[in-house]
């Protein structure tokens, strides 16, 4: 199960300590059309990229706040694990990077009608931001408007 | 994206961090880290918890922060 108890003492500690972000009220659109018209897109935070993708930076003091664009077609199983924590076991990722980044299940659900249709583009981003506010202010906004841009009707945020 | 008009649906591994952070719709999976959607090389699973989210989308009774627990069948 995940949960705290995973995490070693010190980065239980961290975590609860951590000043969590959240938004008053909360933001809320509910659905527009139903899911059998409505455009999905992926967002991760697995820290996956394509085979000629820069790897995200581990380096970057806070958190490496960029993204990558993995277009629709993208051959899941060519997807990159450079996800910087070592909090967690990777190879379950690397055998199925399905687990982070559903493309092939969305392609089912669209196939079987359950959804309307894919965005062409996707979002990775690698989680472990400790320092989110660069993120919020620089990369989100743009990406957002990209999204409206497209068409998004649903999102599903994906974790690892 | 929801004060874009995009829905969103999260899928959570802490529910604590859920609660603190109050997203729009969250479905607290009860998987470790590194399992977001279940199993590897399981479609059935992942797309169980997939749709399990989609029906937080659909469900229009939720009120945000909508957390829901996700049970495996």
């Amino acid at each position: 199960m995940g949960d705290l108890s995973e995490f070693p003492l010190k980065y239980k500690l961290f975590l609860k300590a951590y000043p969590w972000r959240r938004i008053d009220p909360v933001p809320w659109a509910p659905l527009k059309k139903p899911l059998k018209d409505s455009r999905a897109a992926v967002i991760s935070s697995a820290g996956l990229v394509r085979p000629n993708q820069e790897p995200f930076d581990d380096s970057i003091r806070g958190g490496d706040y960029s993204f990558r664009e993995i277009p629709s077609d993208t051959d899941v199983s060519t997807l990159k694990d450079t996800h910087r924590s070592d909090l967690y076991d990777h190879s379950a990722l690397r055998q199925d990077p399905n687990l982070a980044f559903p493309l092939d299940r969305l392609r089912e659900l669209v196939k079987n009608g359950r959804i309307g249709s894919l965005n062409p583009r996707h979002l990775s981003f690698m989680g472990s931001i400790t320092a989110p506010g660069r993120l919020v202010k620089k990369t989100a906004p743009p990406q957002v408007r990209k999204l409206v841009e497209d068409g998004v009707d649903i999102a599903l945020l994906v974790p690892v | 994206m929801e004060r874009q008009g995009i829905s969103t649906v999260a899928i959570q591994l802490l529910r604590s961090v859920a609660e603190k952070v109050r997203p729009p719709r969250a479905l607290v999976v009860p998987f470790r880290h590194g399992y977001p959607l279940d199993k590897p090389g399981d479609p059935a699973r992942q797309l169980a918890v997939l749709e399990a989210a989609l029906k937080m989308l659909e469900d229009q009774r939720l009120q945000p922060p909508a957390i829901v627990d996700y049970a495996p069948k």
